[in-house]
């Protein structure tokens, strides 16, 4: 066995912990984190997407991009880098999102609804280690997206600044964003203490490297466990708290935010899991990159908020079980799903090296 | 010299485990931007038994294998 890497096991830790604490603090159930979520609710305050649940600017990916930043310069690695495939990262991020708002959550919240309880989550994870498997595949075929290069520092520091610059004027001006009143978009953390809590699991996701894809990714290709410890340590750090908290729930039917659609939990994680494998991580792990100066990440994450808008605005995403419905995903949903594995095979094909490399 | 600058983990890893099945170098130079990058083949290689010394040069880190 190879040695355990502490460090990404206490950012992992840090972040169940945070999870927890975020969602006695008012985010919903199971969503103390959720990047695909929170991206989709700051798409839908920024009025991309009229859904009416799901609408509040989310300071905790504010302060996932910040939290990296400052660590990045502190640790004096920060780097603006970008001109790796921008348009094709742009497309990838996209069908990451409508994959991840299909299943009802990113690779983080997926492992936060299993501590849960949420045994939907487990069929997920089986099909988010499938896609990463795909994308295994791809790597040791020489799949790749190209190098990237320096650029100005501003250019590295785009999404952080259009983000705080929003985020700020989301405080100030509120009336200008939409805010949902009922609904997951509704229950939040205060503002600054989700902030700062945010700041704290960036800076550590930075340091750490920690990736809720890179753990699987690494394992079945280099038989290099060091990250999957730190996916395996937000579970285990989630469970513990939200046995003590008393709000673990053990098992597929009534779980806040969620659906039994098991098919499309499965292919629509699949297709977060392969996504992430090509952009070079998971949603958490883009935005930290971004926050680290990689412009191309930054591209990733803003087709994230893309794709989470048109998700809603084309009713792509699944809906949650209800007392009233079984919830899941619909057709439009479904058809998005294929649509996506077939443009990630059509980028993964057209990224190969050619014959005479 | 394998230069991974501006290549999104895993893809320095992949690159040079490629060079070292294909060719068995004595001796392995590769250049870095990032340290993540840095360490995690430094990791991997030294478990396969080279021997690693890293010259830092300007912005950018060297790391020389040998056997």
């Amino acid at each position: 066995m190879k040695k355990i890497n502490w460090p990404v096991v206490l950012a992992g830790g840090l972040v169940g912990l945070a999870a927890v604490v975020l969602t006695a603090l008012g985010n919903p159930a199971n969503m103390g984190f959720c990047i695909a979520c929170f991206l989709r609710d700051i798409a839908g305050a920024t009025k991309m997407h009229s859904a009416a649940v799901v609408q509040y600017f989310r300071p905790e990916i504010v302060g996932l991009v910040l939290g990296a930043f400052i660590m990045s310069v502190a640790s004096k690695e920060y780097r603006a880098k970008a001109g790796s495939s921008p348009a094709t990262r742009f497309v990838l991020g996209a069908f990451v999102m409508i994959g991840a708002l299909a299943f009802l959550g990113c690779p983080l919240r997926m492992m936060l609804r299993l501590a849960g309880g949420d045994l939907n989550a487990l069929i997920a994870l089986f099909g988010f280690a499938a896609g990463i498997g795909i994308g295994v595949v791809c790597l040791n075929k020489g799949f790749s997206l190209k190098r990237a290069y320096d650029v100005g520092k501003a250019e590295g520091s785009i999404l952080l600044v259009v983000l705080t610059g929003l985020f700020i004027l989301s405080l100030a001006v509120p009336s200008l964003f939409a805010f949902s009143e009922k609904g997951p978009g509704s229950m939040t953390a205060p503002a600054l203490v989700a902030l700062l809590i945010a700041a704290v699991v960036g800076a550590a996701a930075y340091k750490t490297r920690l990736c809720m894809a890179g753990g699987i990714r690494d394992g079945i290709m280099f038989k290099d466990f060091r990250l999957l410890y730190g996916f395996v340590a937000v579970f285990v750090i989630a469970l513990i708290g939200n046995i003590v908290m008393g709000s673990f729930k053990l098992g597929f039917a009534g779980q806040p935010v969620a659906h039994s659609d098991h098919v499309w939990s499965f292919l629509g994680m699949a297709l977060v899991g392969w996504g992430s494998v090509l952009l070079g991580g998971c949603p958490l792990r883009q935005l930290i990159l971004a926050g680290s100066g990689n412009g191309d990440s930054a591209v990733a994450v803003l087709g994230m908020i893309v794709g989470a808008a048109f998700s809603h605005n084309f009713g792509l995403a699944g809906a949650a079980a209800s007392a009233d419905a079984a919830g899941g995903v619909g057709t439009k949903g479904r058809i998005a799903i294929i649509i996506g594995f077939i443009v990630f095979a059509v980028i993964s094909m057209m990224n190969l090296p050619k014959k005479e490399d | 010299m394998v230069d991974v600058r501006g290549l999104l983990c895993p893809m320095p890893l992949v690159t040079v485990r490629k060079e070292i099945e294909k060719n068995n170098p004595a001796t392995l130079e590769v250049l870095f931007d990032d340290k993540g990058a840095l360490d995690n083949v430094t990791r991997f290689v030294t478990g396969l038994g080279y021997k690693t010394a890293v010259v830092k040069e300007g912005s950018d880190f060297k790391l020389v294998l040998t056997k």
